[in-house]
């Protein structure tokens, strides 16, 4: 196990790497950053001062090498708007995207896996007509518009919710429905499908033989042997949630990495990109390796595999 | 007849949608008189069901349903060309990498295990706004972070085909390693590449609208549903029609498209399932 683990660990690191690397680069032919960042009337001798000053005058490759050691030591620079450091203003914003995330994630699980449970068990039924109904709507109804809609109804109309901000628990609510809607309405037909597979099995006809009561048949004996398709897509959209985040934190001005990360890519502020980057995909495979880790606990054959 | 729409219904469904989308999009000069990008002040943010203007106008008195339509016009556009592009271009990459499992396929293979660790959307965002905005460099940064799909899955099962006897019994009768690819590899593996395809063009519709509606991608005065989205967010409190029929027809394509996704993979192949 710790021979895996620390295989996995090491892929992550590389990976974290390459996507600083791919970035950097796309970041130097998008053109020159300073041109770019600054306004159009800047006088020349300012703007070669600008350039010296924060070293884009040298060869490519001494940048890239020089980002590449300051990276590792968790110096990305200077936020080009800000003035400050840029992991530090990225690392600020993380904890209020991974509040919404998290509720969002939990919102996701409280609302999908009772439903697809319940339109498996009760396939055909109004239930899940209009339980898989609902999900093949909300699949289809992007984020950023039910949100818009959202604030129409719910703060115009209403005035019932704030229309976006950081602030008490009604702040969280719109955000959270919206940023769950797409990952709820996926993860409800995988447990349905899922669930439909596992009822299937001998060994739920086993324990409905011996006079096991319904409730501990679906959920000890076929919950369980159905989680892993339900664990490895929430999984997979642990990380799209920190995607979806990006545009929910935008309509609903939260004040998250997301946010930043959009503000950062129209200033053209790139050490503030570079370091979200970095923090976006540290937080993504290590969200994919917890996932693997919960994998072994679920399934001991995977754990056997692993160890081979 | 029950069992055909219990099978077919919903593929039905999807079609119906998909094809008043398309008819939309090709008919829309046809359907509307007006010119999407003809501004009229005077005539500015009138209500949905004024004379004329079924969908009432925007604040610059431009014709919301003319606009709406002319952006599915946009929306498909973009789709068709990003799904033809990856489609193309990644089920290529991996069916030579899968063919040929040299160190050229197991580099691209470590390049797509990078590129999935980070979301689609940031991605194409973060591209988008580094190569540039406009209809062309929105449909190169859709598929730049989108061709990597396509190459997993292709190379994964051309993995198990090329080990089936036909292909073998091919190889024995001489047969050159062109002609055994696309004649032989490549037919068993298209379903695959169609199901697949299917299921990306609505992602690739929403991604380009949210990436329009983050100030990214399509640039008004261009009528898409995602720059005319994110122009309605300063009118909410005053029009709302703004913000919902461009996001309606948004939502009715991308319901039409998945319906007919899912009905593709459930008729071609019943080992994909979402």
């Amino acid at each position: 196990m710790r021979a895996y683990l620390l295989s996995r660990l090491g892929q992550t690191v590389l990976v974290v790497f390459l996507s600083l690397t791919a970035v950097f680069f796309l970041v130097r032919l998008g053109g020159d950053p300073v041109l770019l960042f600054l306004p159009m009337d800047i006088q020349a001798k300012d703007l070669n001062e600008f350039r010296q000053r924060l070293g884009f005058n040298d060869p490519l490759a001494v940048q890239y090498g020089r980002f590449i050691t300051r990276a590792v030591h968790g110096d990305f620079g200077e936020s080009l708007r800000y003035r400050r450091d840029a992991l530090g203003l990225v690392l600020e914003r993380l904890p209020a995207t991974l509040s919404l995330a998290g509720s969002a994630l939990l919102l996701t699980f409280c609302v999908a896996v009772p439903v697809g449970v319940l339109s498996a068990v009760r396939r055909g039924s109004l239930v899940d007509f209009v339980g898989m109904g609902g999900a093949v709507l909300g699949q289809a109804v992007p984020g950023f518009w039910l949100g818009l809609m959202m604030i129409y109804f719910f703060s115009v109309r209403l005035g019932w919710l704030p229309t976006g901000g950081m602030g008490g628990p009604l702040h969280f609510v719109m955000p959270c429905v919206v940023l769950a809607s797409f990952y709820a309405a996926r993860l409800a037909r995988i447990t349905r499908s899922s669930v439909l597979d596992t009822l299937n099995e001998e060994y739920v006809l086993t324990a409905r033989a011996k006079g096991l009561g319904e409730p501990v048949v679906i959920g000890k004996h076929t919950l369980k042997n159905s989680a892993i398709p339900i664990v490895t897509l929430a999984g997979l959209d642990t990380g799209q949630l920190l995607g979806g985040a990006v545009i929910t934190e935008t309509i609903f001005a939260w004040p998250g990495l997301g946010r930043l990360t959009v503000q950062a890519l129209l200033n053209r502020d790139f050490p503030v990109v570079l370091a979200a980057v970095f923090v976006f995909s540290v937080t993504y495979t290590l969200m994919n390796l917890l996932v693997d880790v919960l994998y072994g606990w679920l399934d001991p054959r995977t754990r056997a595999r692993a160890r081979a | 007849m029950t069992r055909f729409l219990a099978r077919h219904g919903r593929g039905l469904v999807g079609v119906t949608i998909a094809s008043l989308v398309i008819v939309a999009a090709v008919a829309a000069p046809l359907l509307v008189p007006h010119d999407p990008l003809q501004s009229d002040f005077a005539a500015g943010l009138q209500p949905p069901g004024t004379p004329g203007h079924p969908l009432g106008t925007d604040q610059l008195g431009r014709d919301l349903l003319a606009r709406v339509l002319y952006g599915a016009r946009i929306a498909l556009f973009i789709g068709v060309c990003c799904v033809l592009l990856t489609a193309i271009v990644g089920g290529l990459l991996g069916l030579l990498a899968g063919y040929f499992e040299g160190w050229p396929g197991a580099v691209l293979m470590r390049v797509a295990d990078v590129q999935l660790s980070f979301p689609f959307i940031l991605l194409a965002l973060t591209i988008n706004a580094i190569v540039g905005l406009g209809l062309r460099n929105i449909i190169v940064s859709l598929s730049v972070a989108g061709w990597v799909v396509y190459a997993r899955v292709v190379r994964g099962e051309v993995l198990s085909v090329k080990e089936r006897d036909f292909v073998h019994a091919a190889q024995a009768l001489g047969l050159g390693r062109g002609r055994l690819l696309f004649r032989h590899v490549l037919p068993n593996v298209t379903p695959s590449i169609v199901i697949l395809a299917s299921l990306q063009f609505a992602q690739f519709i929403v991604a380009e609208a949210a990436i329009s509606f983050l100030g990214f991608g399509v640039q008004p005065p261009t009528a898409a549903w995602g720059s005319m989205l994110s122009e309605s967010r300063d009118y909410l409190f005053v029009a709302w029609w703004l913000a919902a029929f461009p996001g309606a027809a948004l939502a009715l394509t991308a319901l039409g498209i998945n319906l007919v996704g899912d009905w593709l993979r459930d008729v071609l192949d019943p080992r994909f399932r979402v």
